[in-house]
This record gives C-alpha cells, structure tokens and sequence, in this order.
C-alpha cells in the first residue's frame, strides 16, 4: 500500500472500529428481547454453536422494540417535543448570536483575536460545571431572583428552573461560542467595500444589510444552525439538571430506559431512531459545507 | 468628445463647471490627506486624477463619491453643495477597484440592484439592464454570478452596474489595475467610446500614467494632497509645471544650472564648469542668476558619432543600452558624470547603429526641444 493509502485508511478504520462496529451492535440490541439475564436481552450469539448458532441469533431479532415505540405515544411525544425544543433553541441562539458576532466582525481588526478567544473561553471549565451553575442562577432563591426581587421589578420569585424556559436558556448558553464563530467567520471575510458599494447604488444601511451583508452571512448562519440543532436534538444534561421532571426530550427517555428500567433493547430501538432522525439534518450540513468549498 | 480638439471647456470663462471642489481640505487624525485643494471639473470630460500611492487620490475621489466629508471646504454639483449627503442620495456613482460585484447575485441582478432602489419599474429595469448588457457586450452572460465570470468580464459587469442609473458623474477607481497589459489597452479604448456614448462625465483615478494619458481630457496630477498641475494630457507631457510633475510622466532628463543670460524668449544656462553653456528657448524670462531647471524628454535627445549640427551638443560614453523593441534608449555619461539619455526609434529592422558600450558619443538637441523649470 503506498503511504497516503494508508493515511486515507487511518480515518476510514477509526470510523469501522469506533462508530460502525458498537452501531451494528445497538442496532443488533434494538432487534433482541428483554431478558432477565447478563446483559439483559435475548438471544445472544453462541460462537461454539458456530454457523448454526448464527441462524439462531438472526432468527430470533425481530421489530417487535420499533413496533413498540411506534404504539406508545410517550416515545412519539418525547421525538416531536426534542425536535421543538431543539428547533426553537436554535433559532434563539441564532438571534442572540447574530448581533454578538456582527459586532465582532465589525471591531478593530485588533481587538478580534481577543474576542474570539472569549467566545470559546467558557469551554475551558466542564460544561456539567456550568449546567451546574445555572440551577444556582435559576432556582427560586438563586442569583437571578435575588437580583429582581431587590430591583423590584417582581414581587415574587419567577420558577424558571424545572421548565421548559430553562432548558431554552441552558441550550442557548451552552451552544453560543458554535453559532457564533462560523457567522463571525462569514461576517468577517465580507469585503467591506460591498457595503458601500450597496450604500453607493441607493441603498440605505438597513437595506444594505438585508440585500448583501445577511444573504453573504447565510453559509455561517446555516453551518452555525446546524452545530446548535444536531447536538440539541439528542441533549440529555441541559433537560435533566434544568428542565426536571416537566420536559420531555428523547436524550432523556433513552437514559431512563436503559438506566433506570434497565430495558436495553427498547433504549437501543430510540437510539437507532434518533440517529435516523438526525441524518437528515448531518446530510444537510454535509452538503452545505461542500457546496460552500466549492466556491 | 475627448476626441475632438474643440472641447476645452476649462478655457471658457462662462462655461458652468458640473463639479467645483472649493478650499477642500480633508485631515485623518493629524494626518492631512487634502490641503485646501479647489478643482473644477465640466461636463462630458474625462478626467483623471494621478499620483503615486499616499497622494490623496483616492481620498478626493471617496469624497466625491460620499464615502468621506471633508474636513473644511465644499463640493458642488451642478452649483448644489453635496456636503451632508449621503452616497446613496448623490447622483454619482462608482466603479470599486476590487468591483465589489455581489457574489451572491447574478451579472442581471448586480446591474438591477441600483435601479431595484430607486424603484424604477420592472419593465424598464429589465429594458435598462438590457441596454447595459449590450453596452458592456456581456448580453449572453446575465444569469452568470460573478465567481463564473473572468477579470476582465467582471470589471464591465462593474461598469455596467455603476452606470445603470445614468449617473452625472462616474467615479473609477483604478478601473483597469487588474487586468494584464494587453486587455488593459483595449479596455482604455471602450472606456473612452462608452463615455463618448453615454456623455457621461468620468473621473478616473489612477497610478498608471500611460492609462491617464490614453483615455483623459484633462489629468491632475497630485503631489502629498495637492494639485501640482491640472491639463490636458499633452500639456502635462510637454509643459510640465514642476520638476515633480516633469519626472511623474514618462521618462525625463533634469539638469540643473544658473541662467548666464536672460532673454524673453531665449537663454543660456551655465550647468557645469568647463562645459558650454545650453541654449534653450523658452516662453518665460528669467532673471540672470537664478537656478533653473531643463526638462528634457529622451526622445527629444538625438545621438551620432559625430558632432550634431543642433542648437546644443555634448560629448560622453555610453553607459548602457536598454533595446526595446520599438525603441532604445542610450545612457550616455558625460564628462562631468551627469548622465543624459537618449532615445532613438527604432525605425529599421536592425536595432544597430554602430554605437555600443564605452563609445565615445554625441548628444544634441534643439533649442526648443527643451523646458526651463523653475520649481
């Protein structure tokens, strides 16, 4: 094999070993029963069995797990919810990221290397750590509360920890630095003599931003929408340390069946499903990403 | 119109200047870009401002267009003062020098986008980009984006776009940079017909001297944010104002000397001991003393190996040859080590004249082939 083969192969091994080896696994766990048994399912491959005992294992799977969720509105109401609220906290980042990375571009060429550094700085503590933080910000009695109490702007404590409002705001917080560094990146590389160019044609500056700079910034935008949407779909911290008992999100579904009713089968059959659910939207971002290399 | 010898507005007291830029001076910080510069400019010319990086230039010109306020002074157009306008609201327009085409719309929708904004109806618009895509020669390339275009294709589809909305004025900021010689020489050309078909007035600005020579009625040539001489390109060629402006275009022989004998229209000047003294005719009297400069351009310089019967004939040895195809130019060292260069055509197919390197030469030249500068 001539060395770059083998470079190429690097990935290509890294990909069999660690995704597509443990994925033929839990989709082979999706097909097999719940057994009381070590591991909890059924059958299981016999290798001294050999050929014979292979037939067995593969007459045995079954769709029994999908039929399953397919039956039981909670796993339907956990999907449709996880893809709203990963849907809705998208575009909330979005519109929070889009003003903070607009201004970042348009700062002194001096000053962005230090707020790009900034941006990504939340990520040298533990992203646990920070959830963490945010009950302490968000419960009854925490920071945010004391703050409008003493302003006086409420009069009683505002419950937002244990909804769905504080799963918005940890998704928001959390994901921020990934929507806003690539709609920086497009912002940034824009020759700013499209502006004036705009401005020069008759455009106001409002409409100079509609006509060029937001339809230049859309690749960013995408890319960036796609980074916060694909990680939220399947997020199971923010919804379990904020969201409580109130929020039904897939992330968390799946743990409860494979940790707490120890049903690893129907935990696999979800996996499969969000995954399936989530290659649209990878397919999407691929496509995008090479559409924006070629140009 | 830049064509026909009679169009010399600027010589006629009564003609209405459509530009006239007054005690302009713009300062960034402490740094002053334009020092009271006052500048007029008439209808259907073709004007160039040059300079060499730093000057200003570009300056004036983003003030023109609006990009920048001056700091004191005023611009008018058409008698109305443009200060405080935004350049969305100025009847100018302006061709970028990296043509800030939109990437993301088509060659159509960039020459559209003015007229979209002004609300012009859709029939016309569609008729108007029609008109310019013709006009530019880029008719079967409208749906194109301009990452599918060519340098040379994207620098009309930046004309055209600029010109859409029949502008007063065009601004072109070194329209021509990116383009390689040949396509450049050829779109000089177009650019001068397109003005003359539009009659549009056009000010262009430029580092490239042969560019402002080919294609303007008038070049202003700036020196640190002032005008060192405003004239018609051969005026600026054979009368140069200053040492500066001589040496800025083309090339230039300056030998500076003390006027021996003064004379309205004819003088010596003594430039070095033990060398004759120059005689050269000129349209200014100068008092006997006084330093002075002669411009002289290399091509006016003549060259043998023998004595010339010219006004004024100087010994030396060749320095150097640079052969260029239609011409050569010779530098010749004199006695004293001033170097004169000399250029001949090239006339016949052999670029030889017997002359070569260490020869002992003569150069000559005529009494009126020559300017006395006194700056």
């Amino acid at each position: 094999m001539k060395p770059n083969r083998l470079l190429m192969a690097i990935p290509y091994i890294w990909l069999l070993v660690l995704f597509l080896a443990p994925f033929g696994i839990v989709i082979k766990m999706s097909l097999s029963d719940l057994a009381v048994s070590i591991p909890p399912y059924t059958p299981q491959l016999d290798i001294s069995e050999g050929w014979a005992g292979l037939r067995a294992l593969f007459a045995n799977l079954d769709f029994e797990n999908y039929a399953w969720l397919a039956d039981d509105p909670l796993y339907i109401n956990a999907f449709t919810s996880s893809l709203i609220i990963a849907a809705v906290s998208t575009l909330l980042t979005l519109l929070v990221a889009y003003p903070l990375a607009y201004a970042m571009a348009c700062a002194p060429r001096r000053w962005r290397g230090l707020l790009v550094m900034l941006v990504i700085l939340p990520f040298w503590t533990s992203f646990l750590i920070r959830v963490y933080a945010w009950i302490g910000i968000l419960k009854s009695e925490g920071l945010l509360n004391q703050l409008l109490l003493s302003v006086g702007v409420i009069s009683e404590p505002l419950v937002i920890l244990n909804t769905t409002t504080a799963v918005y705001i940890g998704i928001v917080y959390s994901y921020l630095p990934f929507m806003v560094l690539p709609i920086y990146a497009a912002l940034e590389k824009m020759d700013g003599s499209l502006l004036e160019a705009a401005e020069d044609l008759g455009a106001s500056r409002l409409s100079a931003f509609w006509l060029v700079t937001f339809p230049l910034s859309l690749p960013g935008v995408l890319a960036g929408c796609f980074l916060v949407f694909i990680p939220a779909l399947g997020e199971f911290v923010i919804p379990d340390l904020l969201g409580g008992s109130n929020t039904l999100m897939i992330g968390k579904t799946l743990y409860v069946e494979f940790f707490s009713n120890l049903d690893w089968p129907v935990a696999s059959a979800v996996a499969v499903v969000l995954l399936a659910i989530l290659i649209v939207p990878i397919f999407l971002f691929q496509r995008q990403q090479q559409k924006v290399s070629e140009q | 119109m830049v064509n026909d010898v009679n169009f010399r507005p600027w010589e006629d007291p009564e003609a209405a200047p459509l530009i006239d830029i007054a005690n302009v001076t713009k300062r960034f910080g402490a740094f002053t870009a334009i020092h009271d510069l006052s500048l007029k400019i008439y209808p259907r010319e073709f004007f160039a401002i040059l300079g060499p990086s730093g000057c200003g230039k570009t300056t004036l010109m983003r003030m023109l267009g609006g990009f920048d306020e001056p700091t004191s002074g005023s611009i008018n157009l058409e008698g109305e003062d443009l200060t405080g306008t935004s350049p969305a609201k100025r009847p100018v327009n302006m061709m970028f020098q990296s043509y800030a085409l939109f990437p993301h719309l088509t060659v159509q929708d960039n020459i559209a986008f003015g007229l979209k904004r002004e609300k012009m109806p859709k029939g016309e618009i569609a008729e108007r980009v029609e008109q310019m895509l013709g006009l530019v020669q880029l008719q079967d390339f409208a749906a194109r984006k301009p990452h599918q275009l060519s340098g040379g294709q994207r620098q009309r589809v930046a004309l055209a776009r600029a010109l859409a909305k029949r502008p007063k004025l065009l601004l072109l900021d070194e329209p021509l940079g990116a383009l390689d010689k040949k396509l450049r020489e050829a779109t000089q050309f177009e650019l001068m017909g397109i003005q003359e078909q539009l009659g549009c007035t056009f000010v262009i600005v430029t580092h490239d001297q042969e560019e402002a020579m080919t294609v303007s009625s008038r070049i202003a040539v700036m020196k640190q944010g002032e005008i060192a001489q405003v004239a018609p390109p051969e005026q600026i060629y054979e009368a140069p104002a200053s040492r500066y402006v001589a040496d800025f275009i083309g090339d230039v022989n300056i030998i500076e000397g003390h006027v021996s004998a003064g004379g309205e229209s004819r003088m010596s000047l003594s430039w070095r001991e033990g060398e004759p003294e120059l005689v050269v005719e000129t349209g200014i009297g100068l008092p006997r003393g006084e330093t002075a400069w002669l411009s002289l351009r290399p091509e006016k310089v003549s060259i043998a190996t023998t004595r010339p019967e010219t006004d004024n004939a100087l010994q030396g040895k060749v320095l150097d040859i640079a052969y260029l195809g239609n011409v050569s130019t010779y530098h010749v060292e004199l006695a004293n080590g001033q170097v004169v260069k000399a250029q001949e055509t090239n006339a016949g197919r052999s670029g030889n004249r017997g002359i070569t390197w260490d020869d002992q030469v003569w150069v000559g030249w005529s009494a009126e082939a020559g300017v006395v500068l006194t700056s």
